[in-house]
């Protein structure tokens, strides 16, 4: 099981497990302990998981969030895949689901996630990561925490530098 | 010009520290080279075909002149002792190495400066016209919105990684485009509606290399507060849609095209709606204080074509030659606008030594308050000369090999490095150049020549901008041989067009004949008002085919 980094440390006890879609003419299979379903998967099936706290979803980075049916928050966690840490999509979706979803819940990074993309994850949104294995997980903090300030708003600052300069 | 403050200050510093322990990651190993590229290309660092070279950021054209002594410092102290103005505004550094970047990164932090974004698959430096608020005929400054759009795209956490390099070019006069923006990826026209609100045409989709396009306007107006939304709006539609599986379809011009023009519109107006009230709306507080930061300099009150200056143009052909082709108008009576050409038959376009940048400082200081505007020409501007002081600077500058009478006519050319520096080169570009400049060095000819734009590209990729030259020059590759693409007709002023190609390519050795023949029709065909430009669209392009071929 994956380490995974939350805004209070490393955790190394996360159950969650990452489900692919089933190939064709093959029925789910769902693993022991929690499961992350994939985003399309989740949207045929919504009312047979509706309410379980054991099931969330994943976006690959080509998925849409404006194709979500049905109510983000009750998810105890999405999960975006970041299938090349160059390909920035995932980025734009995770501002999308705080953004214009609402979503509140744990919003982790998967996939390629490297060390020196940890601050433009957490500003778009991001507070869960699961460092790709190779890569040393105590130099994770230093990395999200890299910059004191930034120009732009996103999701951890609402508001850019502009309209607190002034302030 | 704009002054950073402590959050400015402290971001750059931050910045550099942390391409710091990047670099020393990467040379530890503990980076690959893969995950080191994007890295090190967002402060710019790339690696060529003899070293490393690194790109210096100058937004929007603007340097003062303790800027242009530490770039002299620097291009000595880390590399051979020159730079070179690129097609961007930007400087380039040719023999930088690897492990000395964050100390480089560190000096320039230190005047302001840095290598942000200059590569990579993010959003580029802004560029502008080098005539910004010294002209007379434009709306208004445009370097505040650029400094608005700078600090909006730096280190822009949502588009970091785009699916290509993103470049935005602005332009605020009505009757020029100097910062040809019509072949960016986004060009921001500032205009006035009907009710003489102040706002912005723009233009997506424009851009030169492997496809290249006139961008289509997709938003007639959009409202001067609403410029960073729209541009965060047009980002993500291009972040989240265009090609990433094939690196040469991957700029938005791709997904313009096939979206049309009026559906990527429409898209990007659905995302625009949602974020347009966002908190990344500009406040007029906001505009204000960055255009405090470019207020007029102390003119004195003085008189346009004061005595001084009739008498030594009277007196000198080749100053008064000088300030026909060199020098242009200025809003401020009294005032004129100079640009050194870097352009001396024998150096390659855009390279200046470290003393020359030292030089330079030293005009701004003495000349033109302290600042210069780089072109994308590869010149230099001194925006603000007294035009009593005209003669004086022309006999200070000529010895300097800053005189050269020959802006904007054909020895005036824009040339990339080319196969001489760049690994991605087909062919070299600069040998063409000086062959081309030593065939036509009769500066009367060139002055009866007029105005007309000659551009050479080394390879596709088109950093010399060879499709918007009125002539195009590119170097190809064929069967292991340089060979060279001619094309004409192309334009990068608010006349925009792509050039065609004339034919078969040619040997480095038949350029210079094929440029006269080309240029001799032109001079056969013309009418007494006509440019190279004119003619050529008049009589079409067979007429140049069948002399170049015959």
């Amino acid at each position: 099981m994956p380490d995974v980094i939350r805004k209070d440390g490393i955790h190394n006890d996360d159950l969650w497990t990452l489900v692919s879609a089933p190939v064709e003419g093959e029925s789910l299979q769902l693993p022991d302990g929690p499961a992350l379903l994939p985003v399309t998967v989740w949207n045929e099936n919504q009312d047979a998981f509706a309410g379980r706290n054991d099931i969330g979803v994943w976006f690959d980075s080509h998925d849409e969030p404006e194709t979500v049916a049905g109510d983000l928050n009750q998810l105890p966690l999405i999960a975006v895949n970041f299938p090349k840490f160059t390909d920035g999509r995932g980025y734009s979706i995770a501002r999308l689901l705080r953004e214009r979803h609402g979503y509140t819940g744990e919003l982790r990074a998967v996939g390629d996630v490297l060390l020196d993309q940890l601050f433009y994850m957490k500003r778009c949104g991001f507070d869960s990561y699961v460092l790709r294995a190779d890569k040393d997980i105590n130099k994770a903090d230093g990395c999200l925490n890299v910059f004191s300030n930034a120009y732009q708003a996103a999701v951890d600052v609402k508001e850019p530098l502009f309209r607190r300069r002034t302030a | 010009m704009y002054v950073y403050d402590e959050y400015d200050r402290q971001i750059l510093t931050e910045r550099v520290a942390q391409f710091r322990s990047q670099t020393d990651r990467a040379l530890a190993g503990e980076l690959s080279e893969e995950e080191f590229l994007p890295l090190r290309l967002q402060n710019g660092l790339y690696v060529q075909r003899l070293a490393p070279m690194m790109r210096i950021a100058v937004p929007y054209g603007m340097l003062r002149s303790v800027q242009l002594r530490r770039l002299a410092r620097i291009t000595r102290d880390y590399d051979k002792g020159y730079a070179h103005f690129t097609t961007r505004q930007n400087v380039q550094l040719n023999w930088p190495a690897i492990e000395d970047v964050p100390d480089i990164l560190a000096e320039l932090a230190e005047v302001e400066m840095h290598a942000n974004q200059t590569s990579g698959n993010c959003i580029r430096n802004t560029t502008t016209d080098q005539f910004a608020a010294v002209q007379s005929n434009e709306l208004i400054d445009p370097r505040p919105y650029c400094e608005l759009i700078r600090q909006w795209s730096t280190y822009h956490p949502e588009f970091a990684f785009l699916p290509r390099k993103f470049k935005v070019a602005v332009n605020a006069s009505d009757s020029t485009d100097r910062a040809a923006i019509q072949v960016h990826d986004i060009g921001i026209e500032m205009v006035r509606n009907d009710a003489g609100e102040l706002g912005y045409r723009v233009y997506v989709g424009g851009g030169l290399g492997r496809t290249p396009m006139v961008g289509p306007v997709i938003r007639e107006f959009l409202p001067e507060l609403d410029l960073l939304t729209y541009l965060e709006a047009v980002l993500r539609v291009y972040n989240r849609y265009g090609r990433r599986d094939n690196k040469f379809k991957a700029r938005i011009k791709i997904l313009v095209k096939a979206m049309t023009p009026a559906g990527f519109a429409e898209k990007v107006e659905a995302e625009w709606a949602h974020i347009k009230d966002s908190p990344t709306r500009l406040t007029r507080e906001e505009i204000d204080r960055v255009k405090t930061f470019f207020t007029e300099p102390d003119y004195q009150s003085l008189e346009n074509e004061p005595s001084a200056l009739v008498s030594a143009r009277g007196e000198s052909k080749a100053f008064d030659n000088w300030v026909k082709r060199n020098v242009d108008s200025h809003k401020q009576p009294g005032y004129s606008i100079v640009t050194l050409t870097l352009k001396k038959t024998g150096v390659p376009p855009g390279d200046v030594s470290d003393k020359q940048l030292e030089q330079i400082a030293d005009l701004a200081d003495q000349y033109s308050f302290g600042e210069v505007r780089v072109t994308h020409q590869q010149n230099v501007v001194l925006a603000d000369v007294r035009q009593d002081q005209l003669f004086e600077l022309w006999k200070t500058i000529v010895p300097m090999d800053f005189g050269t009478a020959n802006l904007n006519t054909l020895t005036d050319i824009i040339c990339c490095p080319g196969g001489d520096y760049c690994a991605l080169a087909n062919a070299k570009s600069i040998p063409i150049a000086e062959a081309i400049q030593r065939e036509f060095d009769d500066l009367d000819y060139l002055y009866d020549l007029g105005d007309i734009d000659l551009n050479i590209s080394g390879c596709m990729n088109a950093c010399g901008h060879h499709h918007v030259g009125n002539i195009g020059v590119l170097g190809v590759d064929k069967k292991g041989e340089e060979f060279y693409q001619v094309s004409l007709g192309g334009s990068s002023q608010r006349d925009a067009a792509i050039g065609k190609i004339l034919g078969p390519s040619f040997a480095r050795e038949e350029m210079p004949r094929v440029v006269s023949k080309i240029v001799d029709v032109y001079v056969e065909r013309r009418t007494e008002e006509e440019t190279f430009l004119d003619t050529y669209r008049r009589i079409g392009i067979d007429p140049f085919k069948e002399r170049v071929y015959a």
